[in-house]
């Protein structure tokens, strides 16, 4: 089974939709202890680092989420990926949870294109720079969806795969069985399914 | 790279697609779930749906046709037609739209841009504008394009932008079923003034069409109905051709 965090943060609707089209059991849930009973963990989010943290830490679910990442394979998605660094600048200083080394920071300034719009919305080719499961169903260069203003950087070591935004912006990174996905694989048509039903292998 | 999107646009009045006709392979040519999926495997970047139903059951039907659509095509889907307030951007986001489009109802409330930006993020929200030129002036129209507001389009655009507008879909009247051709002049009005993405809609008539719009810059997708239902253009040869003649495409 697998555990969808349900932290008030974003739709759920997709993600829910393409577990069940998986014919993955899923629940989707802020209880920790569904979260323990779990065989995997996601960790979706749509929106504001800092609010996104705080509503984590309000219902609780930073130790739960910490435990999950030691025992089980977890994936963060968009925001949730985000999450998993150790700080982000959006808005301020917020500290992450620190499952990932690196940081959170602002898209425009990095940019070597500065035409190119932020936020980065579309379909854009995921380049693998490491083999890893999790592209097990995959081929270098399939398109995914992103949407995003921030992206994390200072992740080398951990960085699975990378899209080209004029720079190239992380797109999947790993630390042990913690996993990230800046993009939506809910909405990345068939690559994204893919991607999840290797996760749910792993 | 980030790749120029194609996205097909289905009208949908009492549950049925308006203009949909002779697909070969989908049972029911005005179903629009049926329609949904062969877009989806044509490699259709995003599907956009209109409701343009009246009643309180078209209304029904149509969320229930997003449903549908939503649990079993993974791609971004956006929505518009009757959306006035936030109820309705809940209405639409619980049956799985991904964006909400957001055009006359804007115009009678300027303050639903920015609650629903606010409230469910700017990525979520698209300005839908018909515009038309009046007296040497881009102009907003209202109702589907039947009523001139007076609003200057780029005047009115820009507000929405920075009022929380995450997108613009541009609908020239002017060029909108005529199929010759994407109205250039007005996007790249429009694309010189704001930093969002732009949609272009109205008068693709061929293949050609689309590769002059995404030679303009500031242009992110190109969205179509009628040649795409009547099938004078297949989604796939389209983007093979584009990605041919140098755009990125998602193939």
């Amino acid at each position: 089974m697998i555990a969808v965090i349900d932290y008030g943060v974003g739709n759920l609707f997709s993600l829910r939709s393409s577990l069940r089209h998986l014919g993955l059991e899923a629940a989707v849930t802020a209880d920790p202890a569904a979260i323990r009973a779990a065989d995997r963990v996601i960790l979706p989010g749509v929106g504001a680092f800092g609010d996104a943290m705080g509503k984590l830490s309000a219902a609780g679910l930073v130790p739960v989420i910490r435990e999950a990442a030691a025992q089980k394979p977890l994936l963060g998605i968009c925001l949730g990926m985000q999450l998993l660094f150790d700080r982000s600048f959006e808005y301020g200083v917020h500290e992450g949870l620190g499952l990932v080394p690196g940081q959170v920071c602002p898209l425009a300034p990095d940019l070597a294109d500065p035409a190119l719009k932020v936020p980065q919305i579309g379909w854009n080719a995921l380049h693998i720079l490491r083999d890893d499961p999790l592209f097990r169903y995959i081929r270098e260069g399939e398109c995914v969806y992103y949407v995003h203003s921030y992206y994390a950087k200072d992740c080398a070591a951990s960085t699975l795969a990378v899209s080209d935004y004029s720079i190239p912006v992380t797109g999947v990174v790993r630390a042990g069985r913690v996993y990230g996905t800046q993009f939506h694989p809910e909405k990345s048509g068939g690559t994204g399914l893919r991607i999840l039903r290797a996760f749910a292998e792993l | 790279m980030i790749t120029k999107r194609i996205i097909p646009c289905l009208d949908v009045r009492n549950g049925r697609v308006v203009k949909g006709v002779n697909f070969e392979g989908v049972r029911d040519v005005a179903d629009p779930v049926e329609m949904a999926r062969m877009y989806n495997a044509a490699g259709a970047d995003e599907l956009v749906f209109y409701d343009i139903t009246a009643s309180y059951e078209g209304r029904a039907l149509f969320t229930d046709i997003l449903t549908r659509v939503a649990s079993e095509i993974f791609i971004p889907l956006t929505v518009g037609g009757g959306i006035n307030t936030l109820k309705d951007f809940d209405r639409v986001l619980k049956c799985g739209a991904d964006k909400v489009s957001v055009n006359s109802g804007a115009l009678r409330d300027p303050g639903l841009i920015p609650a629903a930006a606010k409230r469910y993020g700017s990525q979520c929200v698209v300005l839908s504008a018909d515009v038309k030129r009046v007296d040497g002036q881009f102009r907003v129209f209202a109702k589907g394009g039947r009523e001139d507001t007076g609003r200057d389009a780029l005047e009115w655009i820009v507000q929405c932008v920075d009022s929380g507008a995450g997108e613009i879909c541009l609908n020239s009247i002017d060029t909108d079923g005529v199929r010759g051709g994407f109205d250039l002049e007005m996007l790249d009005a429009v694309a010189a003034r704001v930093s969002v993405p732009i949609i272009a809609s109205g008068g693709a008539g061929k293949k050609e069409d689309f590769l002059e719009l995404f030679r303009h810059k500031g242009i992110d997708a190109g969205l179509a109905a009628g040649i795409f239902h009547q099938k004078l253009l297949a989604i796939r040869d389209l983007k093979e051709y584009l990605a041919k003649n140098g755009v990125e495409m998602r193939l």
